[in-house]
């Protein structure tokens, strides 16, 4: 299954985002999201991927988005990353059952068992306006994610 | 595929001609391992190539993992403003595993940098700006970590030796000869 695309709802979810917290989607009714799928903590790629992001927040802010990005890792896998990468957006563990928000967006490498780097913007009501899929070793950048934020309706 | 937003122009830090048949573009940070490695790969692309190639380089310090990348961007453009860019560049990658406050006034000092003028600049916020402003372009252009390279404006997401890019530059040349 490809991934979904504009126009769709975005599957609600409720994942861990640290060990004994759990975060909601519909938590983040309201304002526009960016969902950033990824394959694994640690892997270069990614490292990469999510350090860039981590500068664009205060550019994120000004639109009132939230960033937060998913993959399988476990949430004490997560914990250490992000200290590691002193990241300031939340990571999400896909983690049990495995993969299942990343199959909800058409967003999972079955051969692989890990989420594909696909990004995802929604709007304040939850529907999808962007979404794209790069090849899995090959960084996105944030270009999309911005263009997509400027088009949202003001 | 992601395309250069901010096109080169005189204000850039340029090596060769402004419109040498290949142009290169790098968004880099002093402080990031994988673009000190790729250095002598430049010098020997522009070797390779001579004046059919140019090469600019553009500041994007990953501030939050690299505590000196926006330092050493910042007295690289002091350097620059003072027609030294490129000798900074070249030191501030010599010595990026040694980056610290007291190795960037040793090497504004071996380059005879006016200190005043240093002090001046940070204290109005023109080298910060300028380096903000290069790491906005990248963002816009889909820099997706460092080192990023543009070749003639596109995105190069491919292998950053010697022979690959070698191998992709020469197309381009062959192309642009159609």
């Amino acid at each position: 299954m490809p991934i979904l695309t504009a126009g769709t709802t975005a599957p609600e979810f409720s994942l861990h985002v640290t060990p004994d917290q759990k975060l909601s989607l519909s938590e983040l009714r309201g304002k526009p999201v960016v969902l950033a799928f990824y394959p694994a903590d640690w892997s270069p790629v990614c490292g990469d991927e999510l350090s860039v992001f981590n500068e664009i927040l205060p550019e994120l802010s000004k639109y009132g988005a939230e960033l937060v990005a998913i993959s399988v890792d476990g949430s004490w896998c997560h914990d250490a990353f992000a200290k590691h990468k002193h990241l300031h957006f939340p990571l999400l563990s896909d983690f049990e059952p495995k993969g299942a928000t990343a199959r909800a967006y058409g967003a999972y490498r079955e051969a692989d068992g890990v989420c594909e780097r696909a990004l995802f913007v929604l709007d304040k009501n939850g529907a999808i306006t962007w979404s794209y899929c790069s090849p899995v070793a090959v960084s996105p950048g944030a270009d999309g994610i911005l263009n997509a934020l400027e088009a949202l309706p003001k | 595929m992601s395309k250069l937003s901010v096109s080169v122009t005189k204000q850039d830090h340029l090596q060769g001609a402004l419109n040498a048949a290949c142009s290169l573009v790098e968004y880099g940070d002093y402080e990031c391992p994988s673009c000190g490695e790729v250095q002598p790969v430049i010098k020997k692309l522009q070797a390779h190539f001579g004046d059919q190639m140019s090469f600019v380089f553009r500041n994007f310090p990953l501030q939050e993992v690299h505590p000196w990348a926006e330092a050493a961007a910042e007295v690289a453009e002091l350097a620059g403003s003072q027609g030294k860019f490129w000798e900074m560049h070249d030191l501030l990658f010599a010595n990026q595993e040694d980056l610290s406050e007291s190795t960037i006034q040793a090497l504004v000092r071996q380059l005879g940098l006016s200190e005043a003028k240093m002090l001046q600049a940070s204290s109005n916020g023109t080298l910060k700006s300028r380096v903000e402003s290069d790491f906005a372009g990248g963002i816009r252009s889909g820099v997706n970590g460092t080192p990023t390279f543009f070749l003639n404006g596109d995105r190069y997401d491919g292998s950053t030796d010697f022979e690959s890019m070698v191998s992709l530059m020469e197309q381009v040349l062959i192309s642009n000869g159609d």
